[in-house]
C-alpha cells in the first residue's frame, strides 16, 4: 500500500510537507521574517513575499505603507499595476506620469500618478534608476516568439498573463490591465525616438522603496523585459516587504518637490476629505 | 514620406469632425481611415478596439517595444495589447506622431495648470462620451495615439508637448489589419501647443 491510499494516510503525508522552505515563498506571518528595514519594527511588517523567475503576486496595502522591493540576485525584471484598492477603477496612468511630471525616467522622488489626478504612490527610494515606463508588459505572442512559449502553465510565462491571474485575484480582468511600469530594467530613448534598453545583470540586492500614498492594490509580475535581447529565459527573484507607515506629513519635501505633485497631494488630501 | 496623399479608392465614409468633438466609426480589414489636419497642428487623440472582442485594444506599449521607437511614422504597425496588429500607417505627410503623451483629462488638466481648468472640457470626456454608445467605459481607457502631435524627449529624459510639425491640409493614412472600432477625441487642449492654442475640425475619410 502506497503512504497515500486512505484519507488518514493521505493526511498525515500532506501533513509531513509543513515547514518546507523553498526561495519563492511567503513569510506567514509577516512578522517572521528576517532582515527588517532599519528601524522597522517586525510588529510592523504587512508583507513579506519572495516572487519566482517567472512569478508574480497581488496585494492590497494601505495608505501610508512601505513597499520595499529588492532584486535579490541582480536580474529581477518586475512589471508593475497599481489600482485604488477602493475604487479599481482608478488605476495607474502611465502617460500622465511621465507629461505631469515632464520627465520620462522614474527613479528616487518621483511619483506614480493615477488617471483621476492623484498620487497613488512616491518612489522614496531607488538605488536602481534603470527603469522603463515605455515598453510595458511581455505577452504570450512575444514570449512564444522568443523562448518557444509563454504560458503560464509552461517554463516561460508573460507578463501581461501574470497580471491577467494577479487582478483575477481581487475580481478584476483583462479590461484592468493597464499599461504597466517595469522596474529594474532600464529602457532610454535616443535622439531618433529609439528605445535603448539595458538588462544587467546588475549588483545583487538593489532596492527600490515606493510609498503608498492611497489605499492600493498591487500586482507584480516577475517576467523577463519584454526587450531582454538574452536567448535565455534570464530572471531572477524579487522580494517584497511591505510595512506599515504615516500618511505623508504636509512638510514632506517630496510632496513639495514640485507644483504639479503637490496638486497630485492636495487632491489626494480632498479625496480622503470625508 | 509623401506629401501629397496617395488616391483612395472607393470612399464609403467622409465626414468632418468639429473641433473639440468625439468620433466613433467601425473601419473593416483592408480598409483604410485617412485623418486630415484640416487647418493644421490639431491633436487627434485616437484608440482603437478590436470590435468583436473589445478587451483587445491598441497599447501604445506594446507598439513601441515591437518597433523599437517612440514614434509613429510611415510603416508603424498599431499593435493590440496581445501583441497583434490592429493598423498600420501606410502613408503620412508628417515626419512622427506621439503615442506617448496621452489623453488630457479634466483630473491631470489640475495638476498641469491648476484647479482653474478643471471644468474644461479634455479628452477623456471624449473618450468616455463615445465609448459609452458600445457599452465601454473608463476600464477601456488606455494610452493612446496623438496624430499630429510632437512630444520630444530629450537625453536627460525631459518631455514634453511642444509646438506641432503638422501644417494645413496634411494626412495620415491608416490601413485596417482587423475589423476595428476607431474612437477619437477632436483635442479640446487649450492650455498648451497641442492645438496652436485653437481646436479646429479635422476630417475623417473611409476608403475600402
Amino acid at each position: 500500500m502506497s503512504s497515500t491510499s486512505t484519507p488518514y494516510a493521505a493526511q498525515a503525508h500532506a501533513r509531513a510537507q509543513a515547514g518546507t522552505r523553498v526561495e519563492a515563498m511567503p513569510t506567514v506571518p509577516a512578522s517572521a521574517a528576517i532582515d527588517l528595514p532599519p528601524g522597522v519594527a517586525a510588529t510592523d511588517l504587512v508583507w513579506d513575499e519572495t516572487i519566482a523567475p517567472g512569478g508574480y503576486a497581488s496585494r492590497q496595502i494601505a495608505r501610508g505603507s512601505r513597499l520595499r522591493l529588492t532584486d535579490l540576485a541582480g536580474d529581477a525584471s518586475v512589471s508593475l499595476l497599481i489600482f485604488n484598492a477602493e475604487r479599481p477603477v482608478e488605476r495607474l496612468n502611465i502617460a500622465d506620469t511621465l507629461k505631469v511630471q515632464w520627465n520620462g525616467y522614474l527613479g528616487q522622488g518621483r511619483l506614480l500618478l493615477s488617471d483621476m489626478g492623484r498620487v497613488l504612490a512616491s518612489i522614496v527610494e531607488d538605488e536602481a534608476g534603470t527603469h522603463d515606463a515605455f515598453c510595458g508588459a511581455s505577452n504570450q505572442a512575444s514570449n512564444a516568439r522568443k523562448y518557444g512559449d509563454g504560458f503560464n502553465h509552461g517554463a516561460h510565462p508573460n507578463a501581461r498573463d501574470r497580471f491577467s491571474l494577479g487582478v483575477a485575484k481581487f475580481g478584476l480582468g483583462r479590461k484592468d490591465i493597464h499599461p504597466c511600469l517595469n522596474l529594474f530594467k532600464e529602457v532610454r530613448v535616443g535622439q531618433g525616438g529609439e528605445t535603448v534598453i539595458e538588462v544587467g545583470p546588475y549588483a545583487p540586492g538593489r532596492q527600490l522603496t515606493l510609498r503608498a500614498e492611497m489605499d492600493l492594490i498591487v500586482v507584480l509580475a516577475n517576467c523577463p523585459h519584454v526587450l531582454d535581447p538574452r536567448e535565455a529565459y534570464a530572471v531572477t527573484p524579487v522580494r517584497a516587504t511591505a510595512w506599515r507607515g504615516p500618511v505623508t506629513p504636509v512638510e514632506d519635501p517630496i510632496r513639495n518637490a514640485t507644483p504639479e505633485g503637490l496638486r497630485a497631494f492636495l487632491n489626494v488630501e480632498d479625496y480622503f476629505s470625508r | 514620406m509623401a506629401f501629397d496623399p496617395p488616391p483612395l479608392n472607393t470612399i464609403v465614409h467622409d465626414e468632418v469632425v468639429p473641433a473639440r468633438a468625439p468620433w466613433l466609426h467601425e473601419v473593416k480589414a483592408g480598409q483604410t481611415l485617412r485623418i486630415v489636419d484640416l487647418e493644421g497642428n490639431q491633436a487627434v487623440d485616437f484608440l482603437v478596439y478590436n470590435a468583436r472582442d473589445d478587451a483587445e485594444r491598441y497599447s501604445a506599449q506594446d507598439t513601441i517595444a515591437a518597433q523599437k521607437n517612440i514614434f509613429l511614422r510611415e510603416g508603424s504597425v498599431l499593435l493590440s495589447n496581445e501583441g497583434a496588429p490592429m493598423m498600420t500607417v501606410t502613408a503620412t505627410a508628417v515626419a512622427y506622431h506621439d503615442t506617448i503623451g496621452g489623453a488630457c483629462s479634466c483630473e491631470s488638466n489640475t495638476l498641469r495648470y491648476g484647479h482653474h481648468t478643471k471644468a474644461q472640457h479634455a479628452c477623456v470626456e471624449n473618450f468616455l462620451v463615445a465609448n459609452a454608445i458600445q457599452g465601454r467605459g473608463k476600464r477601456d481607457m488606455v494610452s493612446n495615439v496623438n496624430w499630429f502631435m510632437n512630444v520630444p524627449v530629450e537625453a536627460d529624459g525631459a518631455l514634453g508637448i511642444v509646438d506641432g510639425i503638422s501644417a494645413p491640409g496634411l494626412y495620415v493614412d491608416l490601413r485596417a489589419e482587423m475589423d476595428v472600432v476607431v474612437v477619437v477625441s477632436n483635442c479640446p487642449q487649450i492650455n498648451n501647443p497641442c492645438n496652436g492654442f485653437n481646436p479646429t475640425p479635422v476630417r475623417m475619410i473611409v476608403a475600402r
